[in-house]
C-alpha cells in the first residue's frame, strides 16, 4: 500500500511530454532534486525543505536565439559526475547538477531537415562509465564523452538505427555479462540493445509492432518497455526475446521507472493510473516474472511523469499534464 | 514540435465557433415576414454562416494553412478568428469576441484531452467538417470548398503514424496548457470541475486497437506462454464496438467534436470567472514566436480596421443577445442540472455573462463585399513575405 503525502508545488504546470519528471537520486543519498518541463522552461525543485522552503530554479531553453520548447530534462548520474541534461527544439544543453552553470550546448542543424519534419532532441541517459546518450528527431543517437570535470565534452559516436527516438535507458555497472547495458526506443516502437564502451556495439534489434514505445527501462538484464497501446512488455536484453506482456493501462503510457535495489516497476499513463509492479527471476527456470502490487488513481490527471524516489521503490513521485504540483506517495 | 498542427487547430476551433454562432443566431431569429428592419431573420443567419464558411475555406488561405509550420502565438491565432467572425454582416464587440474565443478554445481543449487515441483528433476534425457541411448543404459552391479541404486532410494525415499523431496532440496540449476557463455546459454535464480541470473517465471503451487492461501473460525463453494472471486495474473498461470512419463520408463513431449546442439546450454558452484575466495569465511565451514584429504591425492595422462604428443616420443597427442573460438562470426549471450548478456554485465563481452585440451596417457590408471581390484577383506576395506572414496577410485581405 502506498499513501499520498504532501505534494510539492511547482512554479508552473507540467507539459504533456513523455517521461516528464526526473528525480536526482545521488548514490547512497536521499533524493536531492526533482525536475519537470513546462513549455520552454524546466523547473528544478530541491527536495527536503518544507513547502515554503523548497528552492526552485527555472531553466530556459534559450541558447541559440529565441525560445524553444523543451522536450525532456533528466539527470545523468555517472561515477565521476552528475549532469542535468535538457533537450529542446534547438539542441541539447548540459548543466551542473543543480542547474546553476551550463557546461555544454549542442545546437541542432535545423536547415538540413525537410520542412515538414519536426526538429528536436529527446531521450536522455547516462551510459557506461563516462558517456551520455541523447536521441535526435532525425533518428540519430549521439554519444557524448563526458570528462570528470570541465567543459571539454565531445561527440564520440553516432548511433544510427532509429527513426525518431523517444527514450533511452541504461544499467550502469549492474548488467549481467553479455546482456547489454543500454537500450534505445523509438516512435515506431522498435528497441535496440547496445553494449557500451569505447565503441558501442548493437546486440539486438527488437522489432516494432505498430505502437510507439514511449518509455523504456533496464534492470538485471530485463528490458521493461511501455507502449502507446497501454501495454508493458518485458524482454530479455541478451536475446531480445519477449518474456511478458502486460495489459497495464487503458491509454497511452507516458512513463516507466525501475527501483534498482528491488526490481519494482512504476508505470504512469494518460488513463490517470499509476501502477506499481514487481519484477523477478525464477531461481529454478530463470524465467522472468512480474506481479501487480499497487494501483493508484490520480483523479482527473493525465500522467506525464512518474519516478521512484529511493532505490528500494518505497516512495514515488508523479506529475500530470496541466498540473502545477508533484504528487508524492510513500509505502505504509 | 509537430509542424503539422496548425490545420487541425484552425479547423476545429473554427468549427466550434460556427456551432456557437449558429446556435445563438438561431435562438434569436425572428420569422422573416414578421421581422422589423433591425431584427435578425433566418436569411441573415444563413448569410452569416455562408460568408464565414466561405472565408474560412478560401482556397489560397487553405494552401497557406496546410504548409508545414510552427503554431502561431495565442494572440496571432485569436486575431485570425477576430477577422473570421467579422467576415459577414455580424459585428461583435471585444467582450463578446473574448467570450466566444474562450468557449471555442475550451471546447477543443476538451476534445484533444479526451480523444482516446492521438489519431482520433482526425475524427474530431471530421465531425466538425461534417457539421459544417450541414450548415451549407444548400450552397454547392461552398460545399465543394469544404470537400476539397477534407481531401487535403485525408492526404496529409491519412498516412501519419501513431507517434506522429501523438506529437501533434502534445503540441496542441502545450498550446492549451494553463487555460482553465469554466464553461457552464461542461460544468452542468459534469465533465469539468469547478477548478476548471476536465473530468477524466476511468470507465468505458478503451481506444480502438487496444485491449482492456488486467491481463499478464508470461513466456519462457522459447516463446511459449507459461503463465497467465489477472490483476485489478481500478478502472471499468470495455472493448470498443468499432472504429470510426476516416473516409470522406462515414460514421465517425466518436462523438467528440460534434455539435453540443442546440436550440433545445439554450442555456449553455456561459463562461464564468474573469475569463480575460484567466486567459491572459496563461503564459504567452509558450510557443516560440519569430513573428512578433509582424504580429504587432498586423494587430495595429486591425485596431483601425475592426473598430466598431456606432450605427447612426440612415444605418439600421441593433443589439442582439447572442449569449443569453440572467433570465435563463431564473427560468431554469427547479432540479435541472443548471439549477443545481447554480446552487453549488461558490460565491467567488459567480458567472459574468457577456452579450454579443450584433449590428447590421449596409455601408460596411458594401465595403466588405468590395474587399471580398478584390480578393479574387489579388495575389499574395509569396516571395517577399515570410510563410506565417503570408497566412496572416491573406486573412487580413479577406
Amino acid at each position: 500500500m502506498y499513501r499520498r503525502e504532501k505534494s510539492i508545488a511547482l512554479r508552473s504546470s507540467s507539459s504533456a511530454l513523455y517521461n516528464n519528471l526526473s528525480v536526482l537520486r545521488p548514490p547512497h543519498k536521499p533524493v536531492a532534486c526533482l525536475g519537470a518541463v513546462h513549455g520552454p522552461t524546466v523547473t528544478v525543485v530541491s527536495a527536503g525543505g518544507d513547502a515554503a522552503g523548497c528552492a526552485q530554479r527555472q531553466l530556459q531553453a534559450r541558447a541559440g536565439g529565441g525560445a524553444s520548447l523543451v522536450t525532456q530534462a533528466a539527470w545523468c548520474v555517472l561515477p565521476a559526475r552528475i549532469l542535468l541534461v535538457l533537450t529542446c527544439q534547438k539542441g541539447i544543453q548540459m548543466y551542473e547538477s543543480d542547474g546553476s552553470i551550463m557546461v555544454y550546448w549542442h545546437a541542432l542543424d535545423v536547415a538540413e531537415h525537410p520542412p515538414a519534419q519536426a526538429v528536436f532532441a529527446r531521450g536522455i541517459s547516462a551510459a557506461g562509465e563516462r558517456f551520455i546518450c541523447v536521441g535526435m528527431s532525425s533518428g540519430m543517437v549521439l554519444v557524448f564523452d563526458i570528462p570528470p570535470k570541465g567543459t571539454n565534452i565531445t561527440v564520440s559516436e553516432v548511433l544510427k538505427e532509429h527513426q525518431t527516438p523517444t527514450d533511452i535507458a541504461a544499467e550502469l555497472g549492474r548488467a549481467p555479462d553479455g546482456a547489454g547495458d543500454l537500450v534505445t526506443a523509438d516512435d515506431a516502437g522498435m528497441l535496440c540493445v547496445w553494449s557500451s564502451g569505447e565503441e558501442f556495439s548493437l546486440l539486438n534489434r527488437i522489432p516494432a509492432f505498430g505502437w510507439t514505445c514511449s518509455s523504456v527501462r533496464l534492470w538485471n538484464g530485463i528490458i521493461a518497455a511501455g507502449y502507446g497501446n497501454g501495454q508493458i512488455r518485458l524482454y530479455e536484453a541478451a536475446t531480445g526475446s519477449l518474456r511478458a506482456q502486460v495489459g497495464a493501462h487503458a491509454r497511452w503510457i507516458y512513463a516507466l521507472d525501475l527501483a534498482p535495489a528491488t526490481g519494482k516497476l512504476l508505470s504512469g499513463a494518460e488513463d490517470s493510473f499509476v501502477h506499481v509492479w514487481k519484477l523477478s527471476r525464477s531461481p529454478d527456470t530463470d524465467d522472468v516474472e512480474i506481479e501487480h502490487c499497487h494501483a493508484e488513481c490520480v483523479t482527473d490527471t493525465q500522467i506525464c511523469g512518474a519516478c521512484f524516489c529511493d532505490p528500494e521503490g518505497n516512495s514515488f513521485a508523479v506529475t500530470g499534464y496541466d498540473l502545477s504540483e508533484i504528487f508524492c506517495y510513500s509505502q505504509v | 514540435m509537430s509542424a503539422r498542427t496548425l490545420p487541425l487547430l484552425f479547423l476545429n476551433l473554427g468549427g466550434e465557433m460556427l456551432y456557437i454562432l449558429d446556435q445563438r443566431l438561431r435562438a434569436q431569429s425572428i420569422p422573416g415576414e414578421k421581422a422589423r428592419k433591425d431584427e435578425w431573420t433566418d436569411v441573415d443567419r444563413k448569410r452569416v454562416m455562408n460568408d464565414i464558411i466561405t472565408t474560412m475555406f478560401n482556397k489560397k488561405f487553405m494552401e497557406e494553412l496546410f504548409k508545414p509550420q510552427e503554431l502561431y502565438s495565442k494572440k496571432a491565432l485569436r486575431t485570425v478568428y477576430d477577422r473570421l467572425a467579422h467576415a459577414s454582416i455580424m459585428r461583435l464587440n471585444q467582450a463578446s469576441m473574448d467570450k466566444l474565443y474562450d468557449l471555442m478554445t475550451m471546447a477543443f481543449k476538451y476534445q484533444v484531452l479526451l480523444c482516446p487515441r492521438p489519431k482520433d483528433i482526425l475524427l474530431v476534425t471530421f465531425n466538425h467538417l461534417d457539421a459544417i457541411k450541414d450548415f451549407i448543404c444548400d450552397a454547392p459552391g461552398i460545399l465543394n470548398q469544404v470537400d476539397e479541404t477534407f481531401r487535403q486532410l485525408i492526404e496529409m494525415y491519412g498516412s501519419l503514424s501513431a507517434g506522429e499523431f501523438q506529437l501533434i496532440r502534445q503540441t496542441l496540449l502545450i498550446f492549451f496548457q494553463d487555460m482553465h476557463i469554466r464553461v457552464s455546459i461542461f460544468l452542468k454535464d459534469k465533465v469539468q470541475n469547478s477548478n476548471g480541470r476536465f473530468v477524466l473517465p476511468i470507465s468505458g471503451p478503451v481506444p480502438w486497437g487496444t485491449e482492456v487492461p488486467g491481463l499478464i501473460r508470461m513466456f519462457n525463453c522459447k516463446g511459449d506462454e507459461v503463465k497467465r494472471t489477472e490483476f485489478t486495474t481500478g478502472g471499468n473498461y470495455v472493448t470498443p464496438q468499432r472504429e470510426g470512419s476516416f473516409e470522406l463520408y462515414g460514421d465517425r463513431v466518436l462523438k467528440l467534436g460534434t455539435n453540443m449546442y442546440s436550440v433545445s439546450r439554450p442555456a449553455e454558452t456561459h463562461t464564468s470567472g474573469s475569463s480575460k484575466t484567466l486567459a491572459s495569465s496563461a503564459k504567452e511565451n509558450i510557443v516560440p514566436n519569430p513573428l512578433a514584429k509582424e504580429e504587432l504591425n498586423f494587430l495595429a492595422r486591425l485596431l483601425g480596421g475592426l473598430e466598431i462604428k456606432k450605427p447612426g443616420g440612415s444605418e439600421t443597427g441593433f443589439r442582439l443577445n447572442l449569449f443569453t442573460t440572467d433570465e435563463e438562470e431564473e427560468y431554469a426549471p427547479a432540479g435541472s442540472g443548471l439549477g443545481q450548478a447554480a446552487l453549488t456554485r461558490p460565491e467567488e465563481l459567480s458567472y459574468k455573462v457577456v452579450n454579443i452585440e450584433a449590428t447590421e451596417e449596409p455601408a460596411r457590408r458594401a465595403e466588405l463585399e468590395r474587399i471580398l471581390g478584390d480578393l479574387e484577383v489579388a495575389e499574395p506576395c509569396a516571395e517577399s513575405c515570410g510563410k506565417g506572414e503570408d497566412l496572416l496577410a491573406l486573412m487580413d485581405g479577406l
